[in-house]
């Protein structure tokens, strides 16, 4: 395992109870590391686990299998208290602005509730912090006196990140954080992030759907397909060069203004396949556009082929 | 370049006003759509466009909203004059929908080959067999696997991008002379998504099919309509060609709009932010509603609302990022 990594991930594996006994696998055998201050953008469609990896980190959602090293502590061993204590350094932001803020407590009470929880400080100083909280998300300090229901979708994610933020954490996720905001709201989100991430160092384990979204705040990205990352690398190179078809066909679909109707489209067939029922060998094979034989019986690993600067997992690139 | 005069008209909107609990919603829309044409219509959330699509319906609820003006009409008809049983005759036949949500849109207790042949004999006087053959038929045509075997399934045993293709098939049953599809992809994964806006495009070819496709997403239109027209606060401030509207934007809020996503900067650069919120209905300001965001904003612009002004590149605007083409 990388020793300078904040986090280090080997071979993390969720899996859910599925019809008939069988196992559902969300998350396969996933490794990655993030740096301190780095930013890894995750992105896939939907079903393909990036979501269930984000919760796995926090043990929200607890982990089947494999390991997680945080900032020298092996997460999947700590007891309930042990993990308490360390989400002090690891904090989340999902996406629905509207459903993970407590309507009945007022906006103070809830970026204060962290400190609460993990007893810091005396309510006066609480109070202190919650104010420098609020101006560093763009809040007006009388914000903290008021309810939820009074702020737009976009001041309420400014919210739910100064919550994220009030234990001064390490690593936040950010899951779908901006994807639920209209066009000119999101671009403030996307800023205040990035702002907050060189102001204060934070790394993010950024997630979304949005290629374009995650190619402005990665500085690497992963790219998974039912349940496992298929390409990872510095983001200049995935979406420069990207290696993987599914990758390709993902850029490829993102429509973009002013391009017209000029590009070539590679139009994928069909739609994700059963995550109960994944396909032998690649579980990409049955929509790949270039799959071969050996696509259907072996699984390619994720590795970095010679003179590559990114890991991808592909027949195609095999030496011959 | 299509042109507006290049496609007869078919549908056209004017000085259209709706209210609701006395807050105006839309405020003196005007918008036509020519035979076959794809028209987009975009803005943010609370700009009026989804009012806008249902009102070509009217099903906008009638109350609490309520249509204080304009007009709407579709070839000879006029729509806001027309009665529930004219409505009916309209909806489905001659104009069809397909809205974001298919599963809310499906009945959960009906099979897929019940609900197309509903569609089929509400507007055909047609056997319950005959309309299910044509319902095999579309489900072929929009892409739906084994479509026979199809017609027996429920909606909760297809994915969302099937569910989709099944409200496709049911808005062409009659073959619609314009379909208004209201975010038709945005529940939809990006694969899953350019898989439909293909199907919708060579169904509009195929068929001289006009659109009007209702979108948050500026990439969209982009990539496959004809026209574009850009709602904020409840009117309609820019209206060209796709090309033109990309290329030479010319409302500060359009251009803005351009400007602030993510595909537009390098990576890693501070994104140029509109600042503040759209204004809801009830409390937009006075002159351009845009002018309290605009970082082009000149005196006249908080006193009066500028007209909607041009040939094929109309803008509302008193400060517009590029002068029209004389």
């Amino acid at each position: 395992m990388d020793n300078t990594a904040l986090i280090a991930v080997e071979g993390l594996t969720k899996t859910y109870p599925g019809a008939n006994g069988a196992r559902v696998k969300a998350v396969s055998e996933v490794s990655f590391a993030i740096a301190p201050g780095e930013v890894l953008g995750v992105v896939g469609e939907s079903g393909c686990g990036k979501s269930t990896l984000g919760r796995a980190l926090l043990r929200l959602i607890e982990p089947d299998g494999g390991a997680i090293r945080f900032d020298g502590k092996d997460l999947m061993t700590l007891s309930k208290s042990g993990m308490k204590a360390a989400r002090r350094d690891l904090q989340i932001v999902f996406q629905d602005p509207f459903g993970s803020l407590n309507p009945r407590h007022t906006v103070g009470g809830i970026i204060g509730e962290p400190l609460v929880v993990h007893g810091i400080g005396t309510s006066d100083s609480r109070r202190a912090r919650v104010a420098e909280l609020l101006g560093l998300v763009g809040l007006p300090e009388d914000a903290g006196k008021r309810f939820p229901h009074e702020f737009s979708g976009g001041q309420r994610q400014r919210i739910a990140i100064a919550r994220a933020l009030a234990l001064e954490p390490k690593l936040i996720v950010a899951d779908e954080a901006v994807s639920a905001l209209d066009v000119s709201i999101q671009s403030q989100i996307i800023n205040l992030i990035a702002d907050l991430r060189r102001r204060l160092g934070l790394s993010i384990l950024f997630i979304s759907h949005d290629l374009s979204v995650i190619r402005h705040v990665s500085d690497r990205i992963a790219v998974m397909y039912l349940g496992r990352i298929v390409e990872i690398g510095p983001a200049e190179a995935i979406m420069e060069s990207p290696r993987h078809p599914y990758t390709q066909a993902l850029l490829s679909a993102i429509p973009r203004p002013g391009e017209g109707r000029a590009r070539q489209r590679t139009v994928l067939k069909g739609e994700l396949p059963d995550p109960a029922n994944p396909p032998t060998g690649c579980a990409f094979h049955t929509r790949c556009p270039m799959a071969m034989p050996v696509c259907s019986a072996d699984r390619p690993a994720l590795v970095r082929r010679e003179g590559g600067v990114a890991d991808v997992a592909c027949h195609l690139y095999e030496a011959a | 370049m299509p042109t507006p005069s290049s496609f007869p008209p078919l549908l056209a909107i004017e000085g259209l006003e709706i209210a609701a609990h006395g807050r105006p919603i839309l405020e003196g829309v005007n918008l036509t759509i020519g035979a076959g044409e794809m028209v987009g219509l975009v803005g943010e959330s609370g700009c009026g466009k989804s009012v806008t699509a249902l009102s070509i319906m009217r099903l906008i609820a009638e109350p609490p909203m309520r249509i204080t003006g304009g007009s709407i009409r579709f070839k000879d008809k006029d729509i806001l004059g027309l009665d529930e049983k004219g409505l009916e005759a309209l909806r489905g036949d001659e104009i069809a929908m397909i809205f974001q949500e298919p599963m809310t849109s499906l009945n959960p207790v009906f099979s897929i080959g019940d609900q197309i042949a509903e569609t089929v004999r509400l507007h055909r006087p047609v056997s319950r067999r005959d309309a299910l053959d044509r319902a095999a038929e579309l489900l072929g045509r929009v892409g739906i696997p084994s479509p026979k075997a199809a017609l027996e399934r429920f909606p909760h045993q297809l994915s969302g991008g099937q569910r989709q293709r099944v409200m496709i098939a049911m808005a062409l049953a009659c073959d619609p002379e314009l379909l208004v599809a209201d975010e038709p992809t945005t529940a939809l994964d990006v694969t899953v998504q350019a898989q439909i806006l293909e199907l919708i495009d060579d169904l509009r070819r195929e068929k001289g099919m006009a659109v009007l496709l209702i979108t948050h997403d500026l990439g969209v239109v982009s990539s496959y309509c004809d026209r574009v027209a850009v709602m904020y606060g409840g009117r309609i401030v820019e209206e060209a060609p796709a090309e033109q509207l990309f290329a030479h934007p010319m409302h500060r809020y359009t251009e803005a709009l351009l400007r602030t996503i993510p595909a537009s900067n390098p990576p890693g650069t501070a994104l140029p932010a509109i600042p503040g919120t759209v204004p809801p209905p009830g409390k937009r300001p006075k002159g351009c509603t845009y002018h309290p965001r605009c970082h082009a904003m000149i005196g006249v612009c908080a006193e009066t609302l500028p007209e909607l002004e041009g040939e094929a590149h109309k803008v509302r605007c008193w400060n517009p990022a590029e002068r029209p083409a004389p």
